[in-house]
Order: structure tokens, then sequence, then C-alpha cells
């Protein structure tokens, strides 16, 4: 629901957008200046509104836009031939998608009729552009043109007495004589004077006429003082007035007439005066309750003289009555519609990028300075060595401040698995309450990206097996809605993110014999608790009894580690039985920069990704040990680690060979197996940007990405679970042997059906 | 002729034009040397001339990729073009030249002793490349010869000399070599 909304809003934030670009091009249409870019442009920008709009069943939008679009198809195609009138009538049409927009927006209805007289108008175009005009024409024609039945059928009154009122008006007398007041009954004379573009707006006199007759008995006067000579008619405009008198019941208030008028106080004059009628010509005596300073063009004072050719002069209606009417219009739908509120605007991705870009390579040449000044002699250059301490700073802080721009709040990602977890819940018949926390806590937006197929796994892997069915709660003494907590926080420049639930923990003994059973374990294998928990992320492996839809392939968890490690994170797994399990997910904030170990060997300089280092230490001749096929394995902290050297794996010449006299850095893959990566050197710890190998060049095996390092030159970014393949390869005798070699705790006893789907994973990633 | 006659491009088009080649299918070439050799590749291809600047070498590829540079934030691989037709690794100097070319989407850069020349070739001026034994010479990175005076300039494809399934044929079958 909150997801559907948060696309609601991007499309209204789009369509805002394009609604500015129709109308921007829209006001450069000309006659006989047509822009073929430009006309696409907005039948592209209005194809698009009800594209969307029909996504989110907008359906008044939809059809209102398919005319709209139906007459720009008309011009793109040289159908319609671009007129001013035709301009005027498509700047409204954008104006009535626009107030269609905000009703949408506002989940309001529009009111009815809203968009009737534009849809006539744009039909209009579509009339004479082809066959001759086989439906009736607008009313509004006929009207003009004096056809329109008398006022016996014309309920409302529109037209009031239209004949008496011409008449009047050629006898240049009053229409009607304010007659006594009947007994009993108060007299309301209500002078309606509706600016000319009150049907753009969608109001719609009738039903305001009609409304005042249910409260008494009305007589409606038409005045068409300002009608202008057939010729000159503007059928868009509204060039009626009217007086009406209604005798009314005393109950009758001043509050139930002015609600009639509600929608259309800032769009017309209204005079309501009790007892007595005013004259039948008015001096514009400017009621305006709401707004008082609308910035009403003139030709909306009524100037009996002027106003007769005015409204319909169409350089009028674009310059001066389109434009600020249309600002008021937008100001009384009701509700504030003030313009969408722009606080945010909408970037191209690409431009961030190379803004990122940008600041990277800032980072870089400032470390490249930095480099430099180390070989000064110290204690002089003070000044220099200051302004540099400030640029780093500064550079920093832009560095921060444009990564910043790339970040996300996760709860577009969390705001997504309620509904898993009540479908999740709904196919388990299990009970689940999901509480999150931290949804608010950013990172960057590809990271946000990528987080959301972990997450889905996580959380039906919690709810299929980690909760109990609520049978099976209440009996233990929990309550019987088990709960699951998804939390995010920014933890040492890292966003880690846990999925809790209150279950029945993982079944250790049942994981460790599915385990064997599989012959992912060797049996009789002596494991700590630990290294049973992460059995869970093996490929292939799974507890459940059944396959169910929801989890039980055994494709769950290894692809949550698989994805999470592609991502630069880790995952760890804490559970304790009948407690329930606690999945902790540590990742980057950004997949630009990398917090990296620089390592050197021979003249060649790495990078390590820190989250890979575990320690580095320099070995004892007694800790090393040799294996089988020259295979060296050391002992560090009680375990048997393999050691990889690093110029052996890469060619590197003029590299340290022995152990014992360069350093060993223990490296731990995402899946916890650890490796001894023999260099020459570490040189320091330095966050570096990340740079694409593939772009200009392709993938390497043991090779993650490029970097450049404070001297410009380029350094590769090392990626250890690969080094652990090619090192296997290496090993000469097969995969079983390399795996024998104990490159990590459990491994000993993996077979090497894990290490194939294993490999294989390293190549689709 | 020698790596040491131009390092800058010479336009020397005038005096160079064979005769015949006015017609309108004419294209410039940037010519540069490897060692005794002259080669060529259409001027339209390349994006700059730059001064040798110290590579970071690439794991496990054959010793004609040499390395990548930085280039100005992108990282782009540079080949040695004398290990590529098999002279053996450059030993490169201050006076040795990258010439950074648009392949398709990539860049990448071609390590040679010394820009040549520009030469204005017409497309009729330009011969087949003869039949040469294929193990001996890569043919399909040659797309014909020209004679400019009385030297011989190798014209070359630079699509097919960078052609992504070669690189990657032979770097795959080294990366699979035991180490």
């Amino acid at each position: 629901m909150d997801d559907l909304s948060r696309f609601k809003q991007t499309y209204f934030d789009e369509s805002a957008e394009l609604l500015a670009v129709a109308e921007a091009g829209l006001l450069r249409l000309a006659p006989g200046d047509i822009d073929m870019d430009e006309v696409n442009a907005i039948f592209r920008a209005v194809h698009s509104i009800k594209g969307g709009g029909g996504a989110f069943g907008f359906n008044d939008l939809v059809a209102f836009a398919h005319e709209f679009e139906t007459v720009m198809d008309g011009v793109r195609n040289a159908e319609i031939p671009v007129s001013t009138e035709l301009v005027d009538t498509l700047i409204r049409a954008n104006d009535v998608l626009a107030r269609l927009l905000a009703h949408a927006a506002d989940e309001t209805e529009a009111p009815a009729g809203t968009t009737d007289d534009t849809v006539a108008a744009l039909r209009r175009f579509l009339d004479r552009s082809g066959e001759p005009a086989d439906e009736a024409p607008p009313a509004a024609i006929q009207a003009a043109a004096g056809f329109y039945p008398d006022d016996e059928d014309d309920e409302a009154g529109i037209f009031g007495d239209a004949l008496a009122a011409i008449q009047a008006a050629r006898d240049d007398q009053p229409a009607r004589a304010a007659g006594p007041v009947p007994e009993g009954k108060v007299r309301w004379t209500i002078v309606f004077r509706p600016k000319a573009e009150l049907l753009l707006s969608g109001n719609e006199p009738t039903y305001m006429l009609r409304a005042l007759r249910r409260l008494g008995e009305a007589e409606v006067i038409c005045h068409l003082d300002r009608l202008p000579p057939l010729r000159d008619l503007d059928a868009e405009l509204l060039h009626l007035s009217w007086t009406v008198t209604l005798l009314a019941d005393p109950q009758v208030n001043r509050a139930q007439i002015d609600d009639v008028f509600e929608f259309v106080a800032d769009d017309c004059d209204i005079r309501i005066s009790a007892e007595a009628p005013p004259p039948a010509i008015i001096v514009p005596a400017l009621i305006a309750p709401v707004e008082p300073v609308t910035p009403a063009p003139a030709v909306n004072l009524p100037e009996p003289v002027a106003s007769a050719a005015a409204p319909a002069t169409p350089a009028a209606t674009t310059s001066g009555a389109a434009k600020p009417g249309d600002g008021a219009r937008r100001t009384n739908g009701g509700t504030d519609h003030a313009g969408p509120a722009t606080h945010t605007i909408r970037v191209d991705l690409d431009k961030i990028d190379r803004l990122v870009n940008m600041v990277g390579e800032m980072v870089i040449t400032q470390a490249m300075i930095a480099e430099h000044l180390r070989d000064l002699p110290p204690g002089q250059f003070q000044e220099l060595l200051e302004g540099l301490e400030g640029l780093a700073q500064h550079t920093r802080e832009l560095r921060e401040s444009v990564m910043s721009i790339r970040a996300q709040p996760v709860s577009s990602v969390f705001s997504r698995m309620p509904r898993l977890v009540r479908e999740c819940a709904a196919v388990t018949g299990k009970e689940v309450m999901l509480v999150t926390t931290g949804e608010t806590t950013e990172v960057d937006k590809t990271v946000v990206e990528n987080l959301v197929d972990p997450l889905t796994h996580m959380i039906r892997n919690s709810i299929d097996h980690g909760l109990e069915g609520p049978e099976e709660r209440e009996r233990v003494g929990k309550p019987r809605a088990g709960t699951v907590h998804l939390s995010a926080a920014h933890r040492s420049g890292r966003i880690v993110i846990e999925v809790t639930d209150d279950g029945r923990g993982i079944n250790r003994a049942k994981v460790l014999s599915k385990a064997i059973e599989k012959g992912l374990v060797q049996p009789g294998a002596s494991l700590s608790d630990e290294e049973i928990d992460h059995l869970i992320f093996l490929p292939g492996f799974s507890t459940a009894d059944q396959v169910s839809n929801l989890s039980g392939r055994g494709v769950g968890m290894d692809v949550v580690r698989r994805n999470i490690s592609s991502l630069g994170g880790r995952i760890g797994v804490y559970s304790t039985p009948g407690e329930g399990s606690r999945f902790v997910l540590s990742l980057p904030l950004t997949l630009a920069v990398l917090d990296g170990m620089v390592i050197s060997v021979g003249e060649e300089r790495f990078v390590l990704p820190l989250t890979n280092i575990v320690e580095s230490l320099r070995p004892k001749p007694a800790d090393l040990h040799g294996l089988v096929n020259k295979c060296d394995v050391m002992m560090a902290r009680g375990e048997y680690v393999r050691l990889v050297h690093l110029h052996r794996l890469f060619g590197i010449p003029k590299a340290i060979d022995d152990a014992t006299k360069g350093l060993v850095v223990l490296v731990e893959t995402e899946d916890g197996s650890r490796l001894g990566l023999v260099v020459d050197e570490v040189l320091g710890q330095q966050q570096v940007v990340i740079k694409s190998l593939e772009s200009n060049f392709r993938r390497l095996d043991g090779v993650a990405a490029a970097t450049i390092l404070g001297d410009g030159r380029v350094a590769l970014i090392l990626d250890v679970a690969g080094l652990r393949e090619m090192s296997r390869h290496g090993s000469g005798t097969g995969a079983g042997n390399g795996n024998a070699s104990g490159s990590t705790p459990p491994s000993p006893s993996l077979p090497a059906p894990a290490d194939k789907s294993d490999q294989r994973q390293r190549q689709t990633v | 002729m020698s790596s040491s006659t131009a390092i800058a491009p010479v336009s020397s088009r005038t005096d160079l034009q064979p005769a015949g080649a006015a017609n309108g299918s004419e294209e410039q070439y940037v010519t540069f040397t490897v060692g005794s050799e002259e080669y060529g590749v259409n001027i339209l291809a390349v994006r700059e001339i730059r001064g040798w600047t110290p590579e970071s070498r690439l794991p496990n590829l054959p010793d004609y990729v040499r390395g990548v540079i930085n280039l100005r934030g992108i990282i782009i691989p540079i080949f040695d073009l004398r290990a590529r037709f098999g002279g053996g690794l450059t030993q490169v100097t201050k006076r040795h030249v990258v010439v950074v070319m648009q392949v398709g989407e990539r860049t990448r850069g071609i390590l040679v002793d010394a820009i040549s020349d520009i030469l204005a070739i017409g497309h009729d001026a330009i011969k087949p490349p003869p039949d040469v034994d294929s193990g001996l010479v890569d043919a399909e990175y040659l797309s014909g010869l020209y004679t400019a005076e009385n030297r011989m300039v190798t014209l070359l494809n630079v699509g097919k000399l960078f052609a992504g399934e070669h690189v990657d044929q032979d770097a795959t079958r080294a990366a699979l070599e035991p180490t």
C-alpha cells in the first residue's frame, strides 16, 4: 500500500515535469513555425501521463489525456493545422490535465464536467481535420446561435429568460422590475458574473443555477451584454452572466447561497443581496471573498463596450487570460494545489555518476599532491602543508556530500516486506508480526537496489524455518504471533541490517544430520555451533522436510550470501535454540569507494578490500608446514590455513617467496573460509575509488576491479574468493586435494560438488 | 624512418600523395614505427597520442598485454605492438609512444616506437595483403599495404587487432595454464 503510494508520488512528480514540458512546448508552438521535435515532445509528455495514469487506474485522467493525445497526434501527422486557437485549446487542455492530476494526487474526485468543455473543443479540431462533423456540435455553439431550446426544458435556466433578456436589452430597460416581496418570503438577488474562463476550470453554471432553484422560487435573467458577435465568439469562454431573483423561505440563509458558489468564488463576481434587486447593469463591485488580489486580466472585468470583442481575441486569451487565470484557478480547487512543491529535483543518474567520478579524481589528485609533498624537507612550506590539509578536509566533505546525493533510505526496500510477510504467513498458516526499525537509514542507491532479493529470502527463511506455528508457540509459552524484526543502522561506516525472529532457532542437530545426509559434511566431523549455523549458507542445503512454495529448495540462503558478497558485504547468523535467530548483514555504504589495504608484491601494488582482511602477520618458520604437492599450510590461531603466494598466482617477478620474510595477510571470504595471502609488504589502509576494468578491457580472474593510487598509477583490487579458486586450480592435482589442504575450518569435510557449484557462481557473478 | 625521426606527427600530406589518390575515397592514416616496420591506422580511430607512462601489470595475460594505465581517470589496457607481432617485449624508454584508440565502445592504447607520419591514402592505392601463411602473420589484422615513397606501410584493421575475442581467448588460455 505504502509501496504503491510511493510509485504514485513518482508518477505525480514525473507528470508535473511532463506538464511543464508540454506547456513550454505549447507556448512555443505557433502557426507557420512548427518544430516537429517540439510537437513530438508534447505528444510524448501527454502519452506518458496517460500511460502512468492507466497503471494507477485514474480513468478520468486517462480518458481526457487520450483526447488530448489524439489531437496532438493529428498535429504530429499534419492533419490538424496549427492555429492560435488550437494552441489556446491545447494549453487549456494541459491545464485541465494538471487539475485532473491534482485531484488524482489528492484522491478526490474531479468535479463532474471538469473536462467536458475542453474535450468538446479538442474534438472540434479533430472533426475539422477529418470528415465533416458528424456528431452534434457542442452545446455552446448551439446556444450562441440561438438554437437552444427555451427555458421550459432548460430546467436550470442557464439562458434564463434569454429571449426576454434580449428583448429587454433591446428595449434598454430593466428586464424585470422589483415587485413587492411576498409575505413570509425573503427575496434574494444574486448577481452572478462569472469570469470568461469559468468553464475552463470545469465549473458548470447550470448546476449553480439549478442549486439556486432548489432553494426557492428563482427567476433567472441571463445577461447577454458581454456576448461578442458570432464571428468573434470563442465558445470556450463564458460570455453570459445572470441575475437570479430568488424568493426563498426565511430559513434559507446567506451561507446556503454562498455554498452554491463555493467552488467558483474566485472565478466570478457574485453579489448577493436580500430584499431589493440591484439594477440590471452592475458597476463592478468586486466581491472576492477568498482572493481579493487575483491578477485578473482586464478582459474579465465587465466592461460592456470592450468586452464584446476582447475575450474572443485569441491573443488576449493566450497572453492575458490563460496564464494568470491559470494561477488563480489552481488555488481554488477547494484544497491547496498551489502548484507542486519542488523541494526535490530529479537528476539523471549519469550526471551524478559523472560527479562522483570527478570527485573520485579529485581525491586521487589530492592524494597525489600529498604524496609529493611528503618528500619536501620538513619544517618548510608550512603554509602549503596547511593548505593541503584544508584541501583534504574539503575533498572528504565533498565526497561525502556527493555520496549522500546517491543515498536512499532503505525504507524503499523495507516497505516491500509487509506484503511479503503477509503472503508468507498466509501460505505457512503462521501468525507473524513484522517490526521494522531504522527505515530512514540511508545507503547508496545501488546497494538499496541490490538489497531486495537477499532480504526477501531472509524474511521468507525466518518465517518458514524460524517461526513456529501458533499452536506450537502457545505450547512453549510464546505469544501466538511470531515476530520478525527487520532493522537497519549505520555502524562504523557500514550499514548493518538485521533480521531477527523469535522462533525456535536453528536446530543444529537437524542441520548437521541434513548436511551429512546431503554429503555437505563428512560424517563424524566435529563442528562448532557457529560452524553448524553457517552450514545453512552452503549451496544446496535445506532442512525443510518438504519443499514448499516458499523455501526448501536449498537455494535461498546461499543466494543471499552470494548477493551480499557481490556487494562487498558479509552475512552472519546467530542463533539460540528456542529463542530465535538473528541474521546480520553488513554492507558498504557505497559501491563507488572501498576501504582497502594497499599491499605490495614485487614491484606491483594491489588493494585488498578491508572487509576481507582478518589480520596480517609474519609467521615463524615453525608455523609453516608443507603439504603434499608443495601446498603450504600455516598454523594461525589454532587453525591450519592454506597459504597462497600472490606472486606465484599472478606471475610477478622479484617478489618475496618465503612467507617468514614477507607477510601473510589472513583473509576471509564471505563464506567464512580463510586463506593466507603471502605478500611482500602491507603499505597501509586507504579509501580507494573503484574503477571498472571491464569497461575498456575485460574481467580478470582474481581481480575484482581496479583503482588509481595516489601516484596516479593503477592498482588492481583483489577478489579474494577468486584468488581461492585460482589457487585451487594452481595446486595441480584437482579440487579435492585442494580442499583437503584446509582452506576453511569446515572445509576438510567439504567435498568437490560444493566447490564446483561455487565455482559456477563465481563465473556468473 | 627510425624511431628517432619523428615523435610528433608531421603533416606531409602534400608531398606524399601518390598519383590517383585524389579521388573521393581518400582517408587519413596515422603511421608509426615499430622497429624498422611502419604501420598505419585510420586517423578516425585515434583519440590521442601520449608519451609512455609506466603501466601496471595485469596477471596471467599474454606478454603483449602490457598492463593498464590511468588515462585521466579511466583505466585503459596497453598492448605492445612489437610483442603482438612476435618481436618480443618492447624495452620502453621515455621516447616510446602510446597511441590511444577508440575501438567501438572501448578505449585502448598501443605501444609503438614512434609516430611517423599522417598520410592521406586513397582507397585505390591500398593493395591487399599478400597471401601469406596465416601461421606467420596474423593476416586478419591487416587491412592492406600502401607504398609511401619507398616505404611500405602496413595498414592495420584496428577493430580486428583488438577484437575482444582474440585477446580474451589468448588471455583465457594463458590464465588456465598452471602457474
